[in-house]
Formats: C-alpha cells, sequence, structure tokens
C-alpha cells in the first residue's frame, strides 16, 4: 500500500475476495487444531483442539475490544504502539463514512486482522500439548493479544497512510514483510519458546514414546492449514488484484516445495519419505513465503520453500539437544521458517516482484538483507521476554500447570471431562446432569 | 511352569517392561483392557448430561515363566508399578500344564 490522498471508493470485487479470503483465515483454526490435534497422543487431543478454539474465542472478543486499537489506531509515539481508545469495540468503523483509506470496508480489514491474531494466538499452544491448565492458557493467550501480538502488529502492519501514523518497523525501518513472517511466525515462536521454558517438560519427555496418535488427522489439518493460508497470504493483497495472483502463486510454489525439502532431508537422514514430514515441510514452506510471498518471483519461492523444508526439517532437533519441551515444534517450525523467509526476502527479492525490492542475489546489496535481520530479531526478542514475563505471572497467579498424576491419566478426561474417541461398547450409565440421577457414583475415583 | 499375568496403569508400562528385560525377560504379551477394582471409574459430561464410566483402563502382560523365575518376574513387576495409589493394579500366577513353541515344535522348558 502506498500513501494516499484521495478517499478511495469502496471496490465490490475487493471487498467479496477480502469477506471470503478472511473466512478462509478463520479456517486455519480448525485446521490448525486437527493438525495440532493429530499430533499428541490420544488422551489430550480434545485439550489440544481446545487450545485453538479457545484462543479463537479469547482473541477474537480482546481484538474487537482493544487489540485492533492497539495495533492499528493512530501511533500513539515513535511507531511503537496505537491508540487503544481510538476504536473500542470497532464502533467508530460501523458506518459507512469510515470508510476512506482502503478500497474495502475498514471494519473488513478490521476483521480480516483480527483472525491473524487469532493464528498466531494459536499457534502458541502446540509448544505446551499435554499439560497446561485451560484456565491459564486462555489468561496467557488474551494477556498476549494485548501486550506481545497488537504491539508487534502495529510495528508490522500498520502502514502510514494519509492523516494516519503507523508502526516503525514497517514504515520507519522499511522491514518487507507481506502476511506476517515476523508478526505471526517470528512472534508465535518465539513465544512458544518462552512458554514452553516456562511450564517445563512433559513427564517422560525424551523417555516415553509420545508419538502422533492420528496422522490422518494431521494431514487433513495441514490440508485445511494451506487452503486457508492462500486467504492469509493473497488476502494481504487487501484487493483481488494482481499482487494477490502472484501472492497466490508463490504461496503454492513454497508449499510444494517445503513438503519435498523435508520429505527429502529425512530420506536422506532416516531412510524413510513420512507422512509426517510431508505435512511439516509444507507447513515450514508456507510459513517462509508468509513475508516473502510478495517479494519472490515463483521460481525464487521455489527455492525459498524447499530451503524452509531442509532447515526446519533439522531444525526440530534442537529441542532435544537444549532439553525444551517444545511439543509439536512451535520453534523448529515456526521460528526458524519465519528467520528463513523474513532474512530470505533480503537475499531472494526481486524487484521484479509486487514489493519491488532487490535482494543481495538480485543485484540489491545488503541494504534489505540488513533491514530484515534486524527487524527479525527485534520481534524474536521482544515476543521472546514479554511472552515469557506473561507466563511467570501467569504461573505464579493461578497455576500453569496440571498436576503430574493428572498429566499421566490424561489431560482430556481430568479438564475437559471428556474423552475424543468412544470405541468400546462398554460405554457407561447416566448419572447426572440434565434429566439424570444426581445419586449416582461420580467423580475421578 | 507359570502364567504370571499383570495388569498396571497405562503410564508404568514402559517402567515394567525396562524391569523385565533387565532380570533377562524376553518376550510376553500385552493387551490393552479396561475394568475397574477400588479405583472407580470417572465422570464424562455431554452438553451437561452426566455419564459415570465405570471403566478404567489398563495394561494386561501376560508371562509364562520357569518355576524359579515366578518370584523374580513378580517382585520386578511390582516394584516397577507400584505408585502407592489406588488403581496400580495386580499381579496373579497361575499354573501352566504345557507349552509348545509353534516355529520348532519345542515342549515346555525348551519353549519357554
Amino acid at each position: 500500500m502506498t500513501s494516499l490522498t484521495d478517499a478511495l471508493v469502496i471496490d465490490t470485487g475487493d471487498t467479496a475476495w477480502l469477506l471470503a479470503a478472511s473466512a478462509l483465515v478463520l479456517l486455519m483454526a480448525p485446521g490448525l487444531a486437527l493438525f495440532y490435534g493429530g499430533m499428541v497422543r490420544s488422551k489430550s487431543v480434545l485439550n489440544m483442539i481446545m487450545m485453538t478454539f479457545g484462543a479463537l474465542a479469547a482473541i477474537t472478543v480482546i481484538w474487537v475490544l482493544v487489540g485492533y486499537s492497539l495495533a492499528f489506531g493512530d501511533d500513539l509515539g515513535d511507531g511503537l504502539l496505537g491508540n487503544p481508545f481510538q476504536y473500542v469495540g470497532l464502533q467508530s468503523l460501523v458506518p459507512a463514512s469510515a470508510d476512506s483509506w482502503l478500497t474495502v470496508p475498514v471494519i473488513l480489514f478490521a476483521a480480516f486482522q483480527g483472525l491473524f491474531a487469532v493464528v498466531t494466538g494459536a499457534l502458541v499452544s502446540g509448544a505446551i500439548a499435554d499439560r497446561a491448565r485451560f484456565g491459564s492458557w486462555i489468561v496467557f493467550v488474551s494477556a498476549w493479544t494485548v501486550l506481545v501480538y497488537a504491539p508487534v502488529a502495529h510495528w508490522v502492519f500498520d502502514l502510514d497512510h494519509e492523516g494516519h501514523a503507523g508502526g516503525w518497523l514497517a514504515n520507519k525501518v522499511g522491514l518487507v514483510d507481506f502476511a506476517g513472517g515476523t508478526a505471526v511466525e517470528i512472534c508465535s515462536g518465539a513465544s512458544a519458546l518462552a512458554l514452553a521454558l516456562v511450564i517445563g517438560t512433559r513427564v517422560g519427555f525424551g523417555r516415553d514414546a509420545m508419538r502422533p496418535h492420528n496422522l490422518t488427522l494431521v494431514m487433513l489439518g495441514a490440508g485445511l492449514l494451506w487452503f486457508g493460508w492462500f486467504g492469509f497470504n493473497a488476502g494481504s493483497a487487501l484487493g483481488a488484484n494482481h499482487t494477490a495472483a502472484v501472492v497466490f502463486v508463490t504461496t503454492l510454489c513454497a508449499g510444494a516445495a517445503g513438503s519435498i525439502g523435508w520429505v527429502a532431508t529425512e530420506n536422506v537422514r532416516d531412510g524413510h519419505a513420512t507422512s509426517l514430514g510431508a505435512a511439516s515441510g509444507m507447513v515450514a514452506g508456507l510459513v517462509a513465503i508468509t513475508p516473502s510471498c510478495s517479494s519472490l518471483s515463483p521460481l525464487g519461492a521455489l527455492v525459498m520453500g524447499g530451503a524452509a523444508g531442509v532447515v526446519c526439517a533439522l531444525a526440530v532437533g534442537l529441542k532435544y539437544t537444549f532439553g525444551y519441551d517444545d511439543s509439536l515444534d512451535v520453534v523448529g517450525v515456526h521460528l526458524v521458517g519465519g528467520l528463513v523467509g523474513t532474512v530470505g526476502i533480503g537475499l531472494l527479492a526481486t524487484a521484479t516482484a509486487p514489493a519491488g525490492v532487490d535482494g543481495l542475489f538480485y543485484g540489491g546489496g545488503i541494504d534489505q538483507l540488513g533491514k530484515q535481520v534486524l527487524s527479525g530479531g527485534v520481534v524474536l526478542l521482544y515476543a521472546f521476554v514479554v511472552s515469557g514475563i506473561i507466563g511467570l505471572v501467569v504461573d505464579r497467579l493461578m497455576g500453569l500447570r496440571i498436576d503430574e498424576e493428572h498429566e499421566l491419566t490424561g489431560i482430556d478426561l481430568v479438564v475437559h471431562a471428556e474423552t475424543a474417541y468412544d470405541l468400546h461398547a462398554t460405554a457407561g450409565t447416566r448419572s447426572g446432569g440434565f434429566l439424570g440421577h444426581r445419586d449416582g457414583p461420580g467423580g475421578l475415583g | 511352569m507359570k502364567l504370571v499375568t499383570a495388569v498396571v496403569k497405562p503410564h508404568k508400562w514402559e517402567d515394567v517392561r525396562g524391569a523385565l528385560e533387565m532380570i533377562g525377560v524376553t518376550g510376553m504379551t500385552v493387551s490393552e483392557v479396561s475394568g475397574y477394582g477400588r479405583q472407580k471409574g470417572h465422570t464424562e459430561v455431554y452438553r451437561g448430561a452426566e455419564y459415570d464410566i465405570a471403566l478404567v483402563p489398563k495394561i494386561r502382560i501376560e508371562i509364562v515363566v520357569d518355576d524359579q523365575d515366578v518370584d523374580a518376574v513378580s517382585d520386578a513387576i511390582v516394584r516397577a508399578a507400584q505408585t502407592g495409589r489406588i488403581g496400580d493394579g495386580k499381579v496373579w500366577i497361575s499354573p501352566v500344564e504345557a507349552v509348545v513353541r509353534v516355529r520348532t515344535g519345542d515342549r515346555d522348558e525348551l519353549a519357554i
């Protein structure tokens, strides 16, 4: 987007596309829930899914109340934070007269950006599988939306326009990050690392087999994620236009190449092409193309995706080396993949792509590379430190972890009083609640 | 020859397997079972309707051993599976009349 001098007229094509794209981004939430849910053991799949659905509900509420204002309100100074009271409840965006600086209704832009916050927050939950108190997770992710995501989104996504000053990384530093390599991927990955360190390892981490209980769910979830990612990336063009089309193609390329990169790596290392590897590589490629989808050629996107697949396939082993239990590899895939994509722009960007920037390999020198490294580093550090502090405070106030005995029994049963799969004829008897007897034996034995 | 049957908590199964491996037990049959004893089941809630689920998931381990190994095997299982809480399970021992190894036709002690 460029600075605009005249109020823009609402374009029906652009609006239709952003409505659809927003719904696609929403679909990433159940996609992620299945992707993550299939990777945990059968005794904690519901909790894994609930952490995403809980984040979807909580972050949406916070976003409408204050999150959008913090991220996209007029800058309070130095490009660090938006005015938290400007769009409270999105009230001021309801009249059609609020539409001025986009070819789509601004209230739709607010919803689209809110769904980005949802996806980013839900991603973090992959680091704390099987062991987090549900209420504590909701409190964490709510505070995180206000203190971590909204400021970072302001820095990265809030572009200057007529009568409005935005965030510092996008407007002052000159970061190229089309759909959130820093604000979404590095931010979620660094937050996940901090939270994994605060909550500690699962009982039996590194010793017990904690293998995925349902890889068909993982593949389905990965497919839905990719589908939704077209809304995420191509929707970020905020219009049904040429940029959206280019971004759509680079997104397609990087997912495919990422899958190949990961599977090839594990085939060399382990001798097998696994389905989990194919799904993970696809996601790694999509993570890396998220910031770079507007600045690469299709060939550049293939290189970027393939590189991310290889690097992330190797990076997921770091948790065993360093002993942090990032259960579902949010760090290995999203932090590392986000760094590959964000920094890779400084190398692979070509000015023929919509962003119009040349990277080092295209004769652009190291100028853009420096901006990318600086921005990635700043977001990494900020998200890590603040998420760590929020995690420690929540742990002190209400406890972040369930009891060890409960963790061993299974979090689905203990925390949610449900089991994901009823595979037995001996199902039990009605005992209470609606229309039931209150005198039956109950409670955990 | 004796059949040692143990029913233990699912998350203790790896510990039990390790302990048996340490004393030289090279094979066993394991099944996922459910049942209840003093540890009653639990309550699940679906849209406000409560259900008593009587059965608790357990792991059943079956090993045929020589008479002289019975105590060592059962002791190893008990030590490894014990948490001190209700629901730790049971070990019982029953006589075995004959054993045949299918591959070779070996009988009894040779087949263990």
